[in-house]
């Protein structure tokens, strides 16, 4: 399988070239817009802080209306590998300090979900991976701090494929999770808990991580807003290393403004992180404004740049009328929309799979057994490595170890790992000379909606393909948005699709205020899956 | 919660006995200092080399010295110094010598999940010293890299280091032989300097079950103390050279202050690359790395056993057994023996780090830095050569920076330049070796050196006196007069006095008197030594010897 995907990259790559945009035939489905807000649409964070501040509703009420939810759904959905004994107890404390006057954190009473390979002091991370089952991390993630700094209450420890090496949460070593839209298709991955779990309003909001599009394509596959923030933007610390230059924590909501809240909460400089940037975080919501103060053109001028690349062949159809659409959408607001053709494109997939499995073939090295997680007693010290991780990972992550072993071994470093960082220099230069000549850019999350279930799984040449939308904005470090445009076919049985807005590094304000517009103006969909509202 | 999560980590190895080389898997220095204790694992291959060993003589005779005469060794030597910086070079830990094992860690120098390396400032600064001292080109761009390998002493699975753009390259180091070994001034090259990250250490333990099994603990106080390794070019031919290398590196590093060159405690590791050729071949032969030398001595005396062992093989024909590995220095038994056979190149899988931004240092950076080394050894004793003092003397001052900067300071307060010298190397020496002292830790100040030195040689006191008012500076501060009046014994100036005592004594040595005035001029100073016996030491000795004359030659 190696040497196939070296030999003969082509096996990966979408076709080049696609299909023309209609657009003419877009803005025609599309003349006849009213701007209107879509409830589901609205921020839940700042609903809860306004029945809060008001006193309207107390915060344990909210805590056990989430609880409740989650109860009822998890036996289906199974989103959560932990979940928080103190949940009940963080929100007593909440109305205490209302009862008291007190000053309220911008998350106060907001349940936050995080992913399992972001370390949490009170609660076991295990990365989704048996070698570190029931593992309690010594300290919490800098980004997990900073979120109960702000009032959140974290709610649990979100499935996840193992250490993050997956696109639908199948490869978690303890239990598969459903997508709310759909049981019987996954939720994405590798942050499919994260994303199942906003979702289905078991939480908030929540954490997710997003090496090659962890973040993005489970967003997209369960009708979420997803933010993939710029490399550095916040701090890794805490967050189980899998490709250390391409991993960053993003967030998950049910809308623009509450991912852009989040973000504003985990985003900044740490000094626990090198690689964390010093650049000042601005304020992500003051430009959010809600769709009735909105002007008829409120993006007017705006340039997007279509990827023509993603919308080729292998692209599923229903996703592509539904960016083509989205493309329209943009010009009724206003926004100079063109094709982009990017060459290097499909290059970025077979150098992102070369140079996230050497890292992680790298930080997965800690995992030994000597001085925590799964041990198997052997009598020699070479045994005891073996076994030890024999046992504890995964068949994905040894496939992804042994790759990256292999890219870095003498002799195969400059075909394979130093090659790969050239095409990620040329993948960096393309995207950044294509956000010169446009504000943003646009395509698809993902090239279909949710697989369904083992689809993919003994097949990973085709799960890799469906990362090909994401994995170039990780190599270029760039931040991207991902929210719900449309659904793959009508009626009940459509799956929701995603659109990826990605800007210039560290231009997140731009991509939540561009964000917020669509969403707020788009028409006639509603990202809820039936399971919230029959469940309640 | 985490620590004692550790220390109740423990692995079974009883095979590691069998397995030595499974169990020695890593090529860097850093494991000599917990082989000492068992160096039993060598005990399978060390055995097949023991009756070779045996047959080697162990005195040179003169047979084997022509031998040596006829091959030529070429020696290349990587040089571990820890630095002494406050705290480790990725994360806030103390490194204290001898600590409670897992007393100084955290997330980040345990490798725990999520945990991520904030590179040390000062362990770049130090670098950056260290590399200018050895006439290094720096790297003003430069980067860390993972060396990757699995040792339960090291947390990560990989060590942090630097592979191909090491911070400083391309320098040398100059030193001066000491004079008892022929003297001479030497210039070995530097290859090359570079920063990297400790490992832990591993315990054995005896008690386990009771059976055959031995249990292992890891001490992860070290892992992530800040070292440079240091790579010579193969420019040293002897065991002299090579542990006068290491000494003056040892010097170095503690001129500048970044390490404190602690052979014992493992603050200076030495691993030496030996092989030899015949005289007359240019290319090299096969080299042998050894390991587990614990002083400078032990260097010298390694590295001709080796050289030894190997110019007897060649001189026997037998050079292919002469093979690529590495072996112990076994302190006991005074010779080489075989740790582990290496198969190939072990393939350590460097990349470039990419949780550590890449360094990049600035001209005024690297200037400022360069402003703030001190006098180093070879300048010093260069300088002390244009004093006029001997080469055993400079060797001497120049060994250590304390001793110089005593030494320069009781000069500039206008002490004689060889009787400083003299002092310092004499009484001075004398009792720092027997009280376990450095010069920094005594009473005696440069001033009141230099105040005594003028002393004695205005004659206001003898250098007896001066010997015993040293003793006593050494251990309390007083001022010369006073310690010369506490002793109370001012000097005898009295001419009849001393007079007096000349002439008793030429009187009780009547032998040496004729033989004096038979043409022995030198018993002269047998006779100031009788009287200056006889007067307790007190006698002015100008004037003795003024009257001595007279009286010797008087009636001549």
């Amino acid at each position: 399988m190696l040497s196939a995907a070296a030999q003969n990259p082509g096996v990966l790559f979408l076709q080049r070239g696609g299909r023309k945009l209609n657009l003419q035939k877009c803005r025609r489905r599309r003349r006849h817009c009213h701007f209107q807000a879509v409830s589901s649409s609205c921020s839940e964070i700042l609903t809860i802080r306004k029945s809060l501040v008001s006193r309207e509703r107390k915060a344990v009420e909210i805590a056990q209306q989430y609880l409740n939810r989650l109860r009822n759904t998890e036996p289906l959905l199974r989103s959560f590998l932990h979940v928080s004994q103190n949940v009940m107890s963080e929100a007593e404390q909440i109305d205490r300090k209302i009862d008291r006057n007190e000053q309220l954190g911008p998350l106060a009473g907001v349940l936050i979900g995080v992913k399992d390979n972001i370390c949490t002091l009170d609660m076991p991370s295990t990365g989704a991976s048996r070698i570190l089952r029931n593992y309690r991390p010594a300290f919490d993630a800098t980004a997990v701090r900073k979120l109960r700094d702000c009032g959140a209450i974290i709610v649990g420890k979100t499935n996840m494929d193992e250490f993050g090496m997956g696109s639908t949460t199948e490869n978690s070593a303890f239990q598969v999770t459903a997508n709310p839209w759909n049981a019987e298709r996954v939720p994405g991955g590798s942050s499919g808990g994260s994303a199942a779990a906003v979702s289905a309003r078991q939480c908030v909001a929540s954490l997710g991580s997003d090496t090659g599009g962890s973040v993005r394509q489970p967003a997209a596959f369960c009708g979420v807003v997803g933010m993939k923030p710029t490399y550095g933007r916040v701090s890794r610390y805490g967050l189980m290393a899998y490709a250390s230059s391409l991993d960053v924590i993003g967030c998950f909501g049910s809308s623009v403004t509450d991912a852009a809240i989040l973000l504003q909460a985990i985003a900044g400089h740490d000094r626990f992180d090198a690689t964390s940037s010093k650049r000042e975080v601005p304020e992500f919501t003051s430009q959010l404004e809600p769709a009735e103060f909105l002007d008829s053109k409120p993006l007017k001028g705006l340039r997007v740049g279509v990827i023509s690349e993603t919308l080729g062949d292998g692209v599923d159809s229903g996703t592509v009328s539904s960016i083509q659409a989205a493309a329209s959408h943009f010009e009724e607001l206003g926004c100079i929309v063109k094709e982009v053709s990017m060459p290097s494109f499909s290059l970025g997939l077979p150098a992102y799979y070369i140079l996230a499995s050497s890292e992680s073939s790298s930080n997965l090295s800690r995992y030994d057994g000597i001085r925590y997680g799964n041990q198997i007693a052997a009598e020699e010290l070479s045994s005891l490595y073996g076994a030890s991780r024999a046992n504890g990972f995964g068949s994905e992550v040894k496939m992804r170890i042994l790759m990256g072993t292999y890219a870095l071994s003498a002799g195969y470093y400059d075909a394979y790992y130093k090659r790969a960082q050239k095409v990620r220099t040329l993948v960096q230069k393309s995207l950044k000379a294509a956000l010169t000549d446009n504000d943003v850019l646009i395509s698809p999350a993902a090239p279909s909606p949710a697989y369904r279930m083992g689809e993919k799984k003994n097949d990973p040449l085709a799960m890799y393909a469906g990362d090909i939308m994401t994995v170039n904005v990780n190599l270029a470090g760039i931040p991207a948005l991902v929210l719900p445009c449309g659904f793959s076919e009508d009626g009940p049985s459509g799956l929701p699709i995603g659109l990826q807005i990605i800007g210039a590094a560290f231009d997140e304000a731009k991509l939540f205020k561009v964000g917020h517009i669509f969403e707020q103006t788009l028409q006639g969909f509603r990202f809820v899956p039936p399971i919230v509202d029959t469940d309640i | 919660m985490v620590m004692a999560f550790i220390c109740s980590r423990e692995f079974f190895s009883r095979s590691l006995l069998l397995y030595p080389s499974a169990f020695f898997t890593r090529r860097n220095g850093v494991l000599f200092c917990t082989m000492q204790s068992s160096g039993m694992q060598t005990v399978t291959k060390g055995e097949t080399s023991k009756t070779r060993m045996d047959m080697l003589p162990r005195k040179k005779t003169k047979a084997h010295e022509g031998m040596l005469k006829d091959y030529e060794a070429v020696i290349g030597i990587e040089t571990h110094v820890q630095l002494s910086t406050h705290t480790k070079a990725f994360c806030s830990c103390p490194y204290i010598y001898g600590s409670q094992p897992n007393s100084t860690i955290c997330p980040v120098c345990m490798g725990l999940p999520g945990a991520l390396p904030v590179l040390n400032s000062k362990v770049i600064e130090f670098a950056v010293k260290l590399g200018l001292a050895l006439n290094c080109e720096l790297s003003l761009n430069s980067k860390f890299d993972r060396k990757q390998y699995f040792y339960p002493d090291l947390p990560k699975g990989y060590q942090i280091s630097q592979f191909d753009i090491p911070i400083a390259r391309n320098g040398f180091v100059d030193l001066d032989l000491p004079v008892e070994f022929g003297g001479g001034h030497r210039r070995f090259g530097i290859t090359r300097v570079h920063m990297e990250e400790d490992a832990g250490k591993l315990l054995h333990s005896e008690n386990g079950t009771g059976s055959q099994e031995r249990t292992f603990l890891v001490d992860l106080n070290r892992a992530g103390v800040p070292l440079l390794e240091i790579v010579s070019e193969p420019d040293l031919r002897s065991g002299l050279e090579a542990a006068e290398y290491a000494a003056e590196i040892q010097r170095l590093v503690r001129y500048l202050g970044v390490s404190n060159g602690n052979m014992q405690e493992g603050s200076l590791r030495c691993d030496v690359n030996v092989s030899v050729r015949p005289i007359d071949q240019s290319e090299f032969g096969t080299k042998v790395e050894i390991k587990n030398m614990n002083s400078f001595s032990a260097m010298h005396r390694a590295i001709d056993f080796e050289i030894s062992r190997q110019v007897i093989l060649h001189s026997e024909g037998q050079f292919d057994e002469i093979v690529q590995e590495t072996r112990l220095w076994d302190e006991g038994a005074q010779r080489t023996i075989t740790m582990r056979t290496k198969e190939g190149l072990a393939d350590y899988r460097y990349f470039p780090e990419p949780d550590i931004p890449e360094v990049s240092l600035t001209r005024e950076y690297v200037d400022k830095i360069s402003a703030l080394i001190p006098e180093l050894p070879e300048m010093k004793r260069r300088r002390f050569e244009k004093m006029g003092l001997s080469m055993q003397d400079v060797l001497f001052l120049a060994n250590d920076v304390n001793v110089c900067n005593f030494f320069d300071a009781a000069v500039e307060k206008g002490a004689e330049i060889k009787m400083a010298a003299n002092w310092i190397m004499g009484d001075i020496a004398a009792y720092l070796k027997n009280e376990r002292l450095s010069i920094n830790e005594i009473k005696l100040t440069p001033d009141e050196l230099a105040e005594l030195i003028s002393s004695i040689k205005n004659s206001i006191i003898s250098g007896k006196i001066g010997k015993e008012v040293t003793i006593r500076l050494l251990h309390v501060i007083l001022i010369i007069n006073e310690a010369a009046l506490s002793i109370s014994r001012t000097q005898i100036t009295d001419p009849v006095e001393i007079e007096k005592m000349v002439e008793k004594v030429i009187a009780e040595n009547p032998k040496q008197l004729e033989q004096y005035r038979g043409g022995k001029t030198k018993l002269q100073g047998f006779f100031a030594g009788q009287v200056m016996k006889a007067s307790k030491g007190k006698a002015n000795p100008v004037l003795l010897n003024k009257i001595l004359l007279e009286k010797l030659n008087a009636n001549s």
